[in-house]
């Protein structure tokens, strides 16, 4: 065990289990939402999230008191926390939903992640999310949690420099049409954007040995009532269909003919 | 859970007594440098198809925001346009914006809507906002029905990667829905000579001991139109190799054409393109004329970028594209790239060849 007189920080990073970002998802014939007899994982952006938690605890060593999952959803969201303890998270909490639930809104998610910030006895000082989930495509949790808890937030972030002395972070972030740099007061909310991959390399694949040493970190179990919040979508599904489809038109042999197509649809050169 | 009750209760009182109010939009206008997002201006044209009156809003620092008004009250649509100037607006933090925006939603406000782009600004401040406001929030609809009679209303989004539509209500329960627009879906709204809008000034909000500070902006500086609205787009993709193939191969050809470029993320990812540059699921999404994909093999992720494109070209070498593909039997199955699935014209070939003889051509 390291010393814990010097760390200070504790990291929380809520992740979502989902439809895998690879397979070709199908609309259910009920229409009432799509086939999720499918391969699921992590929400790729909450890896990175973790990867980021990690990062940051290797970087600032002994500043870094403690990096905790957790995630809101059915039984077998288990194993997605088993995943993001083996990359090197220290525990786990799981929120558990029935597997009938419907899955719950960001709104929800934010009550219960604030619920349970609440409940940390040694506080949190940095959130970290991924910026969206890829099956919702909402990119609404971070933000409203910082809402909630009246912090300082920083999404779509690509880099992250935490001065644990200071209690600030350096921060960043993708914005429209370029970059922008905050300085935020802990405690932040961080949302990661797909930059950090690029600067800071993929997520890490846990080891065999660090997959076995994840089946012993603690995970906590709550329900939604539990820490007395209300998880009921408040928008209601009305149906899921299949967007249109679009048909390829066929190939050409040459430029000459791509060209030609180009013509008969209006294109041509810019002065032209 | 007492408050709850009687908050329940206090909203089937109202019902009973009252129809549901009209409609009335607050869209959130942003604008740089001056000039108006064209995206907020998609957002206005989906507000106005709410059927009420719409209010908009401009958030700026002292300097920018009369001329940005100027601008404003002449748009099509908006029947009241709210200006609100500071200093602390002038890099709009969430931290400091939304204190305003729940400050005007909150007391006996008349909206029943808040719209706005879906931009990576609106992004940050409107789920905030909706949070403190205890309503959930809409991301990126891509079209809309409201029920005066019910104050229902209905939004079409597009959910996993563009693979699907979901079709969401939003009943009179929610007393303010908020959503944010998919600007490739809703024409900009245009200014009007006659038409101009009443315009009120608002007292910023002040927000002491603000635990976020804005240090700097770095905006990509580019002669080429902007991704997000331009009409033809010229993307690249793996293919490129790298940063120097990539400018030296797609921009002459871009300028040919008077395009935007894009990359997909694999371009992203190897350090080709900036990230700005993303089309896809995480980066813009864009439905331009015209929309040349090079290089790219098609993942889902990036067709649910650009697949609302109207004329879509490909130019790909197979056998490059099927190294990227997922699964060895949709390698047996089907040669092509999934780009070409999508395509309206492709073209199976070297683009290192093709798009300097295309370059050429266009010239003259």
């Amino acid at each position: 065990m390291r010393p814990s007189a010097v760390r200070l920080l504790n990291i929380l990073v809520p992740i979502k289990r989902a439809v895998d970002y690879a397979v070709k998802i199908r609309v259910n014939p009920e229409q009432t939402g799509i086939d999720l007899n499918v391969k699921h994982s992590m929400n790729p952006f909450d890896e990175i999230a973790v990867e980021e938690a990690v990062r940051i605890r290797e970087r600032l060593k002994d500043a870094v008191k403690s990096i905790k999952v957790v995630t809101i959803g059915p039984p077998k969201s288990a194993e997605t926390l088993r995943t993001a303890l083996a990359m090197g998270a220290d525990s786990a909490v799981h929120v558990e939903i029935p597997d009938s639930a419907p899955s719950p809104e960001p709104l929800g998610v934010a009550k219960t992640l604030k619920a349970l910030i609440e409940r940390q006895k040694e506080g949190v000082d940095i959130v970290i999310l991924g910026k969206q989930a890829i099956d919702d495509d909402a990119g609404q949790t971070g933000q409203m949690l910082a809402g909630l808890m009246g912090w300082s937030q920083a999404t779509f972030a690509s880099k992250v420099e935490v001065n644990p002395e200071q209690k600030v972070a350096n921060i960043t972030r993708e914005i429209d049409g370029g970059l922008e740099e905050l300085r935020c007061k802990l405690p932040v909310i961080i949302t990661t954007d797909l930059r950090q991959v690029q600067l800071l390399n993929e997520p890490r694949y846990a080891s065999l040995p660090n997959i076995m040493k994840a089946k012993k970190k603690p995970v906590e179990k709550l329900t939604a009532a539990e820490l007395g919040v209300d998880i009921t979508p408040r928008l209601e599904t009305i149906k899921v269909t299949e967007p249109p489809k679009r048909v390829g038109g066929g190939k050409v042999a040459n430029v000459d003919e791509l060209l030609a197509k180009l013509k008969e649809a209006g294109f041509t050169g810019k002065r032209a | 859970m007492l408050r709850v009750q009687i908050s329940q209760l206090n909203r089937v009182l109202a019902r009973s007594y009252a129809t549901a109010a009209p409609p009335h939009a607050l869209v959130f206008l942003e604008h740089r440098q001056g000039d108006l997002d064209s995206a907020s201006l998609s957002a206005l044209t989906a507000a106005s198809q709410l059927g009420g009156q719409v209010t908009g809003l401009v958030v700026g620092s002292p300097e920018e925001v009369p001329s940005v008004v100027e601008k404003a009250r002449r748009l099509n649509g908006l029947n009241t346009l709210l200006h609100c100037a500071s200093p602390q607006y002038s890099t709009p933090l969430p931290e400091t914006v939304s204190p305003l925006l729940e400050k005007l939603l909150s007391q006996n406000s008349p909206f029943t809507h808040v719209v706005s782009a879906h931009s990576s600004s609106a992004k940050s401040i409107l789920p905030r906002v909706a949070a403190k406001l205890d309503v959930p929030a809409v991301s990126d609809i891509t079209s809309l029905e409201h029920d005066a009679a019910s104050g229902s209303t209905t939004f079409t989004r597009l959910i996993y990667a563009g693979n699907a539509i979901s079709t969401v209500r939003a009943s009179s329960s929610i007393p303010i829905k908020f959503f944010t627009v998919r600007s490739t879906a809703f024409a900009a709204a245009g200014a009007g000579d006659a038409a101009e809008s009443e315009v009120n000034a608002l007292d910023s909000v002040e927000v002491s001991d603000v635990p976020t500070e804005h240090i700097s902006t770095s905006l990509t500086k580019s002669d080429r139109p902007d991704l997000g609205v331009a009409s033809r787009v010229v993307s690249g993709g793996r293919a490129l190799k790298n940063a120097e193939t990539f400018q030296s191969t797609l921009y002459p050809l871009a300028d040919a054409l008077g395009a935007a470029v894009g990359a997909s993320r694999a371009a992203v990812d190897a350090g080709y393109a900036d990230n700005s540059l993303q089309v896809g699921q995480t980066g813009k999404v864009v439905a331009p004329e015209l929309y040349m994909a090079l290089g790219i093999s098609g993942a889902i992720q990036h067709l649910a970028g650009m697949k609302d494109s109207k004329l879509i070209v490909a130019v790909n070498k197979v056998s490059a594209s099927l190294q990227h593909c997922q699964t060895p039997v949709i390698r047996l199955q089907d040669p092509d790239a999934p780009i070409f699935q999508v395509a309206d014209v492709g073209l199976v070939a070297d683009l290192f060849e093709v798009v300097p003889e295309l370059v050429e051509k266009l010239k003259q």
